[in-house]
Order: C-alpha cells, then structure tokens, then sequence
C-alpha cells in the first residue's frame, strides 16, 4: 500500500489542471459546475460544444486503447483526469453514455465495421446515445422485456414496443436496444442488442417530468423503427450477454471524479450550514461529521476497487459501493435541506440554494437507477456472502 | 499511488488468521477468560517469542520489524475476529506507541527491545477520552522534589494492569501546559492495583490507585519536545488499532449470522434464503466493507507519514465507522441467531460485550464526530 503520487503523475495532474483553467473560460465560464445529476438539462447546446473543445484536446475517452481514438491512460492516470476535471468545476459530460457505456461495449463485443463507424462520432462529441433498457414491465427484472424486433428480408431490422425513463433520448442521436428477437422466448434468452437511429419516422420520444421539475428522460415508442443490418451487437439471441457485460462498464475510474463532486456539493452544505449559523447545532455537526466519513470511506473503497483487490470475480468493495454512495449522496441532500431550513422549501435561482435543492430531489433517483437498493441488497447478499438466490420463475 | 498490499502483508495477514483460529477458537478463548489473568500465557509467550508480532510497529533500530501501522492493523483485525485474550493490546498498541511516539530516547532504549523480543508487558490508561488522554492525567497529580517524583491519584480502568510488568501512566505536574508521562514498575509501594470484573472478560480492567507513589527522575518518560505532536500521533493510532479490532470482531459477527442462518431451518426452508435475513446480512457486509476501507486507508495514511492533523482526522474517522459498524453487527448477530443468540452458550454474546465495551475507549463515536466536525468547521 502507498499512497504516495508518482512525479509522472503529478506532472500530468498539472497538465490536466492547467488545460482545464485555460479551456473552461470565456464563453463556457458558465458551465461550471453545471449539468451533474439533477441537472442535465441545464445548456445542452453549449454543453455539446464543450465536449467538442475536449475532443479538439483529445480529452474525451481518455482510457480508451489509442487505435480507437482514445489516450490509452493508465488507470491512475485516468483517475486523476476526472479528478481534476471535477475540480476544476467542468460540467456534467452530455457524453458518458456514449464514452462510458456504449463505447467499451462496441471495443468489446461490436465487430469492426461498428467500431468504426460509431466510436469516432463518440470521441468527437458529435453523436450522443440513449439507453434502452427498462420497461413499463421490465425494471429491477430487465430479463422480462417485452420490446420485440425481426428480420426483414433485406436484412435489416425492425423494432416495435416501449422504453421508459429512457435519459437523455430528446438530446441524442443514436440509442442502444435490448428487444425480443425470439417470439415466445422468456426472460434472458431470445433477446437482441441493436442499435438504432432516433431520428426516424417510427420512433416517438415523448417527455416525462421528474419531480424536480424537469424532464431529463422519457418515454421511447417504436412503431417498425428500422436499424441497419449491421448494427445488431454480437449474435440475435445472445442480447443479454452483450446488455450486462455494458452494466460491467457502469462501475468505474469515474468513481473518483463523481467522488471530487460529491466533495464539492458537501462543500456547499457545509458553507450553507456556516452561513445561517446551523453549524453550531451539535445535531447538525454530528451529520456533518458523518457525512465527511462517508466521502472518506468512499476515496479509499474507491482506490481498493481500482488497485484490484485480490482473487477473481466482483471485488466485496466494487459489490458495495453503488449501494454504499447512493444512500450517502441521499443522505447528504436531505442533510442540505435540513441546514437551508424552510429557506430551502422556496423555489430558487441562487447559487447558495439551487444545487442544494437539486441534490435534494435528484439524489432520490441514485437508489433507484442502475439497480434499486433493493436488488443491490440481492446482489451482496448472493454474491458477497454466498447466501441463497431470489427464486427467478422468468429464468 | 498504489491500495493493493505487498505479498509480505498478505502473508503476515494469513499467518494471523491460521495461527488465531487455531489458538482462540470459541473454547480457547472461553478458557482464557476465566483463568487468572484472563489469557492463556502460552500463547501470548508464542506470539512474542515466535510470532514476532510484538515487534511489528517497533523500529529496527529499536530491535523491531520496523513494519507500519497497515501490518499492525491487518493482524489486529483478526485479532478482534478471534477475540484473542493476551496483553497484546495493552503491550503494544498502548505502551509501545505512546513510547514511540512521545518516550525520550532513553525510555524508548530502555523498554522497546524487551517489548519487541516478546519478554515485556505494559499497558496505559485506554478508557479515556478524546482529549488524547489529557482527562486520565487530569486524575493524577505528580510532584517533583529534588531527583524524585511522587504521584497520587487514580486510573479508574487501565487494561492488563494486573499482568504488566510496567504501567505507563499519565499524570499533571503543576505549571505544565500537557500531561507527563510516568513508567511505574508493578511492585512499588503505593500502587493499588484492584481487577475489576467485566462483562467483556476477553479484556481484563483494574483500577489503579496510587497513593504517593515515589519514581525516580529517570521514570518520567516523554520526550518535552516531542510531547505534543506525540501525543496526538499516540491517540491517533491507538484509535485505528480499536477500529482494526471492532472490524474483527464486526466481520465475525457477520460470518457466524451467515453461516448460523444457512443451516437453520424454519417454515420448511434455511432462514437465510428469507430476504428480510439477506438484506439484513447484506447491509453489515456494507458497513464492514465501508469501514475496512476506512481503517486500510487511515493505516495506509499512517504508514506513509501524513500531517499530525491529517492523521488524527483520518484515524478518527475510521474509528467512529467502526465503532458503530461493530455495534450494529453484533447486535444483528443477537437478532438473526433467535433465542440462541442470546444465550451463554453461543458467541455473539462475547462479541456483543466487546462491541459495548470498546465503543468508548479513547473517545466514544458521538465525541470524535464532534472533534471531527471542529476540524471541519473551523475554516
Ligand atoms: C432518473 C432515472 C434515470 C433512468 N435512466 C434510464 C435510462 O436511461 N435507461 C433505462 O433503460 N432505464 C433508466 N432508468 C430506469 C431504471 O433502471 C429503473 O427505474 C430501475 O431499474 C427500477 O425499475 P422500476 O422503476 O421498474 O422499479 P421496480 O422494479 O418496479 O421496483 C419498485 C420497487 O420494488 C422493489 N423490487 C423490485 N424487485 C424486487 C426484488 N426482487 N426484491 C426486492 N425488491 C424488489 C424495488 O427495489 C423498488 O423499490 C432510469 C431511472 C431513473 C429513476
């Protein structure tokens, strides 16, 4: 164990540190700190553009291989781009669901002619990608999607059904489906992976609004939406294999940058606290305290996760940590509004209050998304300690 | 920048766990507990003489291993697992720290080789406060007259005390700013030692008593320039060796409730396939691996040298995760054995006691959130 940074490192701390304070200036000075959770909506026009200036610095897919368009970065090395982009305050990515999901998908299980044509417009931030996973009747149980697609005879391929709460569909280009290619088949088997056009004539994306206010996802129709022959991911049929080795990408080196966020929003209730004297309320120091060992247990999980732990299979820190912050950044924003007090029940455009509120309702999504505590539970308790499974009558 | 451990401390790790289970299984530990001292002098005479594990934190030069604190914490963590009854607590992580961190150069030669080698046992005040022991001395009063010190006062629970060939004790000499410590041999007039009877007996307390206590100069043991920073370093690491025992003693809790419920069978079906049962196993796997990144970070930190500040913040802060954690654990072991687990027979109860009792030792969790939340709040 050694804490210790190496000199290359600090050097290339610096580097990042510095391409950031001179990028993230002027016309894109008001991004800051804008666009994390809660508040993906904020500027997506200017946001896109962003990500353009990162790609003309070659700062997107930094942990991507080189061959294909990324930087090939050491695990340290990308930890410490997305820590000090999270410091230096750089927005919310309008791009990670393309960077960090679809596109190590594609490097894994895509064939070549997809590698092509699709992670370049990745890597420029020219195209932007929608998950569609979940719906009306398949949530926690995925395996249970209804969503059917075929074959025509020309081979290209057709989808018909529903997603829900798909994120970000309405600023996207592209979207990754898992449908029903085997009529009759139950749960995992039988389903496909493909990847379709949103802009078409048998796709209609329809807003929900969130209890924030705003509308950051939606309902997905697809009424004999077409996609190309060559854009099914891996075999008809071994869909599932392809949807969970993507979930595998979820949990990653942008756990340190998340964290840098994290530390920054504690900031501000600890700023709030200290400006309307609530500091001194000896419950509030003992949450403040709390919270602050929470950040700690996160940093150090978050180095046992990266430097690899021991043994094969998911690591007891990787099984623990999505239940383990999501319950924390939930804490934290009730916290935030426990300090604002009812100054924090008044809709707001301050600084002080806005994010504080943000984090307050977008932090009930993070135990929700990306496996509900409840499954999470599941998962620890069947993986980690080897304890009987959930009966799986769809299996 | 590196968390993984060295293939030295993976084995130093196993080697703590095989020898541990072998020697303070349930039974060995039972026995320990009501034999005179409350250990089993063999065992403790293996691990200073064979094992070596006295010498871990010792400096080579001072005859140890010169290891860190993440060696220390890793065989400290299957220590509080096995609840292994021996002064090795008191002995190491109470007198040889605070000697390391705040003895002269002539009280750390003259003690830390013995300890090292395995031949010595001394303990110090840990039911204290966290003022970094500031509150122990607070009940002493030392005197100087000439070449000789005289102490009074009392340590209302001091561990080991009855096994210690020496007592590090901290007391108040008027017109000092910190406490000073003293080195008092067990057989001197004066001093009282009365054993209490705990209800965690894998951890022996007596009370101290000393009633004009006459120490020559040499008996006075902290180094005055050191005694600050010392001290806090001392506390500081004296806490993680706490929270590397609750991890222990929390990680077992979970492996006896996982193993108990996997074979006991009600409605037809083993308990463990319930998912209240599975979430509930699963929410102490949380908190255990939550707080095992806390203590690995905090004795990385510790390892590599950090700030005196830094340090006490980050020891704090795994030492209030598991104090809490280890509480909660062993009060679910209780829940999820049923009836039997609250009996004598079976051992959550052991770990109950051990989770109860070391909740408070050099600071309660509610105490250090409060220092913590000074720190923060400070700027
Ligand atoms: C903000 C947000 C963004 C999202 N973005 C996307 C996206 O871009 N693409 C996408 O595909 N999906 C997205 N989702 C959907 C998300 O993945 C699902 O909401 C999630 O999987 C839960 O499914 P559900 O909503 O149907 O809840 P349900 O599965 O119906 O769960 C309801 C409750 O029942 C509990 N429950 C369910 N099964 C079990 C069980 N076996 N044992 C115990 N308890 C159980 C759950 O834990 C939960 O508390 C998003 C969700 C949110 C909130």
């Amino acid at each position: 164990m050694n804490l210790q940074p190496s000199t290359t490192d600090e050097a290339f701390r610096a580097e990042v540190a510095e391409w950031m304070r001179r990028h993230l200036s002027g016309r894109f000075e008001s991004l800051r700190h804008r666009g994390g959770p809660g508040d993906e909506e904020a500027d997506p026009v200017l946001r896109k553009e962003w990500e353009r200036e990162l790609a003309a610095g070659r700062w997107t897919c930094v942990g991507w291989p080189a061959e294909h368009g990324g930087r090939g970065l050491s695990i340290e090395q990308q930890v410490i781009f997305h820590e000090e982009y999270a410091r230096a305050g750089g927005p919310g990515r309008m791009g990670h669901i393309g960077e960090g999901l679809i596109g190590p998908t594609l490097i894994a299980f895509g064939s070549e002619a997809q590698k092509r044509r699709f992670l370049p417009g990745i890597v420029a931030g020219t195209e932007y990608w929608a998950q569609g996973y979940s719906e009306p009747g398949a949530g926690s149980d995925l395996a249970n999607v209804q969503t059917r697609c075929w074959q025509e005879a020309d081979g290209s391929w057709r989808v018909q059904g529903q997603k829900v709460w798909t994120s970000l569909a309405h600023e996207s280009e592209w979207i990754f489906v898992l449908a029903r290619s085997e009529p009759g088949s139950k749960g995992r088997n039988g389903l496909s992976f493909l990847l379709l056009p949103l802009a078409q004539p048998g796709v209609r994306i329809q807003p929900i609004r969130q209890m924030g206010g705003g509308s950051e996802f939606n309902e997905v129709f697809f009424d004999g939406a077409a996609a190309e022959a060559g854009h099914l991911v891996g075999k008809p049929g071994e869909g599932w294999k392809v949807a969970m080795g993507l979930l595998e990408f979820e949990r990653g080196v942008s756990t340190l940058g998340q964290q840098m966020h994290f530390a920054y929003e504690f900031d501000l209730v600890v700023k709030a606290a200290q400006a309307n004297g609530s500091a001194a309320n000896p419950q509030v120091r003992q949450r403040i305290a709390q919270a602050w060992c929470g950040l700690r247990v996160m940093r150090y999980n978050a180095l046992r996760m990266l430097s690899g732990g021991e043994g094969p299979g998911l690591k007891r820190e990787a099984l623990i940590y999505k239940y383990y912050w999501s319950n924390w950044h939930r804490e934290l924003g009730k916290l935030a509004l426990d300090v604002l007090g009812p100054a924090g029940d008044v809709v707001s455009d301050d600084p002080r209050i806005r994010p504080l509120q943000q984090l307050f309702f977008f932090s009930r999504a993070d135990t929700i998304y990306a496996g509900t505590n409840e499954i999470q539970l599941n998962l620890i308790a069947e993986r980690g300690l080897d304890m009987p499974r959930e009966p799986r009558p769809t299996a | 920048m590196n968390f993984a451990f060295t293939e030295d401390q993976v084995m130093i790790r196993d080697a703590a766990r095989s020898f541990l289970a072998e020697e303070s299984g349930s039974a060995a530990v039972r026995a320990a507990m009501s034999g005179e001292h409350g250990f089993d002098a063999g065992v403790w005479q293996r691990i200073g003489s064979e094992l070596g594990w006295c010498g871990i934190p010792v400096a080579e030069e001072y005859g140890g291993l010169g290891l860190g604190a993440v060696e220390l914490v890793l065989v400290l963590e299957q220590m509080g697992r096995q609840l292994l009854c021996a002064p090795y607590f008191s002995t190491v992580c109470l007198a040889a720290n605070l000697l390391a961190q705040l003895g002269s150069e002539q009280a750390r030669r003259r003690f830390l080789p013995a300890i090292a080698e395995g031949r010595l046992c001394l303990t110090a005040p840990l039911d204290s406060g966290v003022e970094d022991w500031h509150e122990a001395a607070a009940l002493v009063q030392a005197n100087r007259k000439g070449e000789v010190w005289t102490l009074s006062g009392h340590c209302p629970r001091v561990p080991d005390a009855g096994a210690a060939d020496w007592l590090l004790i901290f007391a108040w000499v008027e017109g000092e700013r910190l406490p000073a410590l003293f080195a008092v041999p067990r057989e001197i007039s004066g001093l009282d030692i009365k054993p209490l009877e705990g209800w965690d007996a894998t951890r022996r307390f007596s009370s101290i008593s000393l009633g004009g206590v006459t120490l020559p100069a040499e008996d006075r043991i902290d180094d005055a320039l050191r005694l600050e920073d010392g001290l806090s370093r001392a506390a500081a690491l004296t806490r993680l060796a706490i929270a590397a025992e609750q991890l222990g003693v929390a990680q077992q809790c979970l492996d006896l409730t996982v193993a108990y419920t996997a074979t006991r069978k009600q409605f037809g079906r083993a308990i463990a396939s319930f998912q209240a049962v599975k979430h509930r196993c699963a929410e102490m796997m949380v908190r255990i691996e939550a707080t095992r990144s806390a203590v690995y970070g905090a004795a990385a930190l510790a390892a590599g040298g950090s700030t005196t500040d830094a340090q006490a913040i980050e020891c704090a802060v795994a030492r209030t995760l598991a104090a809490d954690t280890c509480f909660f654990c062993a009060q679910e072991a209780i829940q999820l054995h049923g009836g039997v687990g609250f009996t004598w027979e079976y051992d959550p109860q052991l770990y109950f006691k051990r989770a109860q009792a070391s909740s408070h030792w050099l600071g309660n969790a509610d105490a250090l959130r409060e220092r913590i939340a000074r720190a923060l709040l400070a700027a």
